[in-house]
């Protein structure tokens, strides 16, 4: 029988809070060190937290959008150990009453999608940071304090390539949800990962380990792969797999012992005597379902019903909220769905990948993607003309038919200027004319072609391609 | 005319309002009381005497512009525990030595508004870990009655500043009899406020949900104009609550001073056992004989789970502390020893930084919570809590407020219990209950021993009972009598 790994995840996301969890200091990134603090966030003697409702309504909105349970009471507990990085050395968390149990989220292909359940969600205030030079450290208390969100799910995850598919898949609804922004360089979503194998796929699971602060979804797949390596390889000659704490060692591509269970930290849980339990009234609960997005898997089933786009487009669509958002917003402005899923496919899209950028931030507006839009599909400019006044709007925005003019790219029906371009064209390329009038009808397509690079795409095809056959059935 | 620092706190207001005196008058007088007698009794910690003169200079001259606030120009002491921006803040600790505050607790805030100076820090057990203020790393406060006694604790500074004329008034911290207890030992009203009343935003945590700020002062009234300054809800502290505002000493005005008429005193016998001092009982008892000559009405009423008081205080009380302590490890404040590795400075700062009494509380704390051990400690204690709380709500249905003795003794003498920590802790029996119910009670005092040391009568009220436990205390109260 072939091993089989069970993977659970710990996912630490930073939510999108402008100020910090339990003080108003701000939540932004790459401040000065130690010039986002206060009492509360310092750990002060008599300082005393008080509760951010926003990270709370932000945890709770990531429970309804996985199907959670929402706990109408849950509470704060400390959880005690010495650590420098953390300024009242225990940690505001919840241990057993978080705000959200159970609920699942979906991964694996259309018609072979797998259900991975969760365990819960809470809340925790996430630590400073250490920076440590020659002989000496220092530590940044500007991230201290920082709202964190804990997801726990069940080790129904088989594979390290799950795994990554998993987090990529959360990543999205986080996203979805403008519950976190997701910044992975900043540290916004860390993971710690439980994984043990056994042979088959039934029976017990094997004693698992733990890999600790894995920050990038790639690392994860690694050292998942890396260790499950190792324990195949231990019980395969004949060893025990110790249940123990591990690091990831990145370059050595290996994971390392940190810690035995014996070792574990006894964190003393005990309820957070300074905040009240959160109470949560099954009103509150509806009024923040109601304010819920739509998420990516349903959204693209509604596109291609909606709109008749292959489940292609829907799929490419909806993968970012703001793309679907921006794509909608231009639909229902000048209609043609499909023609704005292939502008927003093609050219924007490419735009953005070879930017980096995101659709939020860029000039155009769906009002003139979609004036545009309208110009090409009444002819007002050619398809290739669209282009180019697209690439100028993507670059520095504005109205398209400012474009168009300042261009002089507005499509040409004129009968003198296209007969000028179609005589042009015939005698350039005497041999793709012959054979036109030999009966090849492909080569009058070369023709237009040419007359469109001499138009500048501004000639009306059409027209073009009445006057060529005209000129070369006469001669 | 007597001098201003034997005034009392409405008297000093209502003579300053009047201009019958100035606050660089009633300033001067305090600081010159501070420096006669201090170096003996050790209440005071540091005194920011040109501050304060300074402050009484510019309260004059606001009071001259016609402005009026209720405390403008009155100088008011503040236990080391509660935060004063720019000031020591040092708990009596030696973890601590050479931090000063960057911000203000909401009382201080709150007195600072209200136009209050706030002229020195008053000595306490480290950390309020104490019944005697022995622990503190100043060494003991001496009872102004008696050198050879303590002050009692952990307020025991601010008990004996007010009792000696060193103060007008001082904030105190109760966290199982800390202000009740030595303002019995030294002869002043010391008020413990239903928990949520008063913020403890500022206030050095021991043991976070037992703690609470209260007055001590030298009336009843005294008592109720304090606790109107300090008290409300505070967004900064979300265990406050939202209720009304107290106007006590408003409410006290409208009150003849000794009428008890139809006021139903609880009795209860759980604590009247073995080990009440008989001159402590002499006086109780003396004491509620005159309240029902003044028209109250006494009820035997039973606490039954009194006994178990003292034990669930010191594992609640402790596990707190246990993490409410852990943030003094020389990484950001305070004292460091220098050590290899960040485990060995964490070990010998704190070995080094805190005293023998918050070390075995800490230790206590721990072990309560521990792996194996947080079900039969700390979970039992809360149960404890629990049934407690349910006594004294079955108690105030027959009656309005409970009457009985602070501590089982009068102020004991220095080093007596040090050597018995035990000892020490089951003297805080009839104090615990009402921080652990999260209730309100006050020491008025009602007598001295033969020996001259005063006795304190303890009266309880239920949650937000304030307004009829200071009526009831006015009624309690005696010509107030001043150590030699
Ligand atoms: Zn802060």
């Amino acid at each position: 029988m072939s091993w089989t790994a069970a993977i659970g995840l710990e996912v630490h996301v930073q939510l999108r809070t402008a100020s910090k969890m339990f003080c108003g200091c701000p939540t932004s990134f790459g401040a000065p060190p130690n010039t986002q603090v206060c009492p509360v966030c310092l750990g002060l003697p008599g300082a005393m937290p008080v509760m951010n409702l926003e990270a709370i309504r932000l945890t709770v909105m990531t429970g309804l959008l996985l199907g959670c349970r929402i706990a109408t009471r849950s509470r704060f507990d400390r959880k005690n150990y010495f650590y420098p990085d953390m300024p009242k050395n225990y940690q505001i968390s919840q241990y057993d009453q978080p705000l959200c149990l159970g609920g699942a989220l979906d991964i694996g292909p259309a018609g072979a999608r797998r259900s991975i359940r969760l365990r819960r969600i809470h809340l925790e205030e996430d630590v400073a940071k250490s920076l440590h030079y020659g002989n000496s450290s220092g530590i940044d208390f500007n991230r201290a304090g920082t709202p964190l969100m804990e997801i726990v799910t069940e080790p129904d995850l088989r594979t390290p390539e799950e795994a990554h598919e998993f987090l990529t898949e959360l990543q999205r609804v986080l996203e979805y949800g403008r519950i976190s922004e997701c910044n992975l360089e900043e540290g916004n979503i860390r993971c710690d990962v439980n994984v043990s194998v056994r042979r088959g796929e039934d029976g017990a699971l094997g004693t698992k380990t733990e890999l600790k602060n894995l920050n990038t979804f790639r690392g994860v797949h690694r050292a998942l792969a890396a260790e499950i390596r190792r324990q195949i390889a231990v019980l395969e000659s004949g060893g025990r797999i110790v249940q123990e704490t591990r690091r990831w060692n990145d370059a050595a591509g290996v994971t390392e012992p940190m810690r035995t269970k014996e070792e574990e930290h006894d964190y003393r849980y005990f309820p957070e005597p300074d905040l009240m339990p959160i109470e949560l009234s099954a009103e509150q609960i509806e009024v923040w379902r109601a304010e819920l997005p739509e998420l990516p898997a349903a959204r693209r089933v509604r596109f291609v019903a909606q709109y008749s786009l292959p489940e292609y487009d829907a799929g490419v669509l909806t993968a970012d909220r703001g793309v679907a958002d921006f794509f909608e917003a231009t639909v229902r402005i000048c209609g043609r769905p499909k023609s704005v899923s292939n502008w927003v496919m093609t050219e924007v899209l490419r735009f953005l990948s070879e930017r980096g950028a995101t659709i939020g931030h860029l000039p155009l507006t769906p009002a003139a993607l979609a004036e545009l839009i309208t110009a090409v599909e009444e002819g007002r400019v050619s398809a290739l003309a669209g282009k180019e006044v697209l690439a100028d709007l993507l670059e520095r925005g504005g109205s398209p038919e400012d474009v168009i003019r300042a261009k002089g790219l507005a499509q040409v029906s004129d009968d003198a200027a296209i007969a000028e371009w179609a005589a042009q064209a015939i005698a350039q390329h005497p041999g793709p004319a012959a054979e036109y009038r030999a009966g090849k009808a492909a080569a009058l397509q070369f023709l237009i072609g040419q007359v469109m690079k001499l138009s500048r795409g501004r000639a009306n095809p059409k027209l073009a391609a009445a006057e060529l056959r005209k000129r070369l059935d006469a001669g | 005319m007597s001098s201003p620092a034997q005034w009392t706190l409405t008297e000093t207001r209502d003579r300053l309002a009047s201009r019958e005196v100035s606050s660089r008058e009633v300033v001067e007088s305090v600081l010159s009381a501070i420096e006669r007698r201090n170096r003996e009794l050790n209440a005071y910690v540091s005194v920011n005497a040109e501050a304060a003169l300074e402050e009484a200079r510019a309260a004059d001259e606001r009071r001259a512009r016609g402005e009026f606030s209720p405390l403008l120009g009155v100088p008011i002491g503040v236990k080391d525990n509660i935060a004063v921006r720019g000031e020591p803040c040092t708990c009596a600790s030696r973890i601590l030595q050479g931090y000063r505050s960057p911000y203000d607790s909401t009382v201080a805030a709150r007195l600072r508004a209200a136009g209050a100076i706030l002229l020195g820090r008053l000595n306490l057990d480290e950390f309020a870990m104490g019944s005697s203020t022995e622990t503190s790393v100043y060494g003991p406060v001496r009872n102004p009655w008696s050198a050879e006694h303590v002050a009692g604790g952990s307020s025991g500074g601010s008990a004996a500043a007010v009792a000696a004329d060193l103060a007008i008034a001082a904030l105190g911290s109760d966290t199982g009899g800390s202000i009740r207890q030595p303002a019995s030992f030294c002869g002043c009203v010391g008020f413990k406020p239903t928990y949520g009343r008063v913020s403890r935003y500022g206030l050095v945590a021991y043991a976070s949900s037992l703690d609470q700020i209260g007055p001590l002062t030298k009336s009843v009234r005294d008592a109720a104009l304090l606790l109107d300054v300090i008290a409300g809800r505070d967004p900064r502290d979300s265990t406050t609550l939202d209720v009304p505002g107290l106007a006590a000493e408003a409410a006290l005005m409208r009150v003849g001073a000794a009428d008890l008429r139809g006021l139903r005193i609880g009795v209860p016998a759980e604590y009247f056992v073995a080990g009440l001092d008989p001159e402590v009982e002499r006086l109780t008892r003396a004491a509620l004989r005159r309240a029902t000559e003044l028209g109250a009405q006494a009820v035997e009423i039973r606490l039954p789970h009194t006994r178990y008081a003292v034990a669930a205080y010191y594992l609640i009380a402790t596990a707190e502390a246990s993490a409410n302590l852990a943030r003094y490890d020389g990484v950001r404040y305070g004292l460091r020893v220098a050590a290899d590795g960040i485990l060995d400075m964490y070990g010998r700062t704190r070995a080094a930084g805190f005293g023998l009494e918050v070390k075995r509380r800490i230790i206590l704390g721990t072990h309560a919570l521990s792996a194996g051990y947080y079900d039969q400690y700390y979970l039992r204690a809360q149960k404890v809590r629990t049934l407690i709380r349910a006594d004294f709500a079955a108690a105030f249905e027959r009656c309005d407020v409970i009457a009985g003795p602070v501590a089982p003794t009068p102020a004991f003498r220095l080093g007596e219990h040090l050597d018995d920590p035990l000892k020490m802790y089951l003297s805080d029996v009839y104090t615990v209950p009402v921080n652990l119910a999260g209730i309100c009670a006050l020491s008025v005092p009602v007598g001295r021993t033969a020996a001259g040391l005063p006795v304190g009568l303890q009266l309880i009220g239920p949650a937000m009972g304030e307004p009829t436990l200071l009526r009831a205390a006015l009624g309690f109260e005696r010509e107030r009598e001043r150590p030699s």
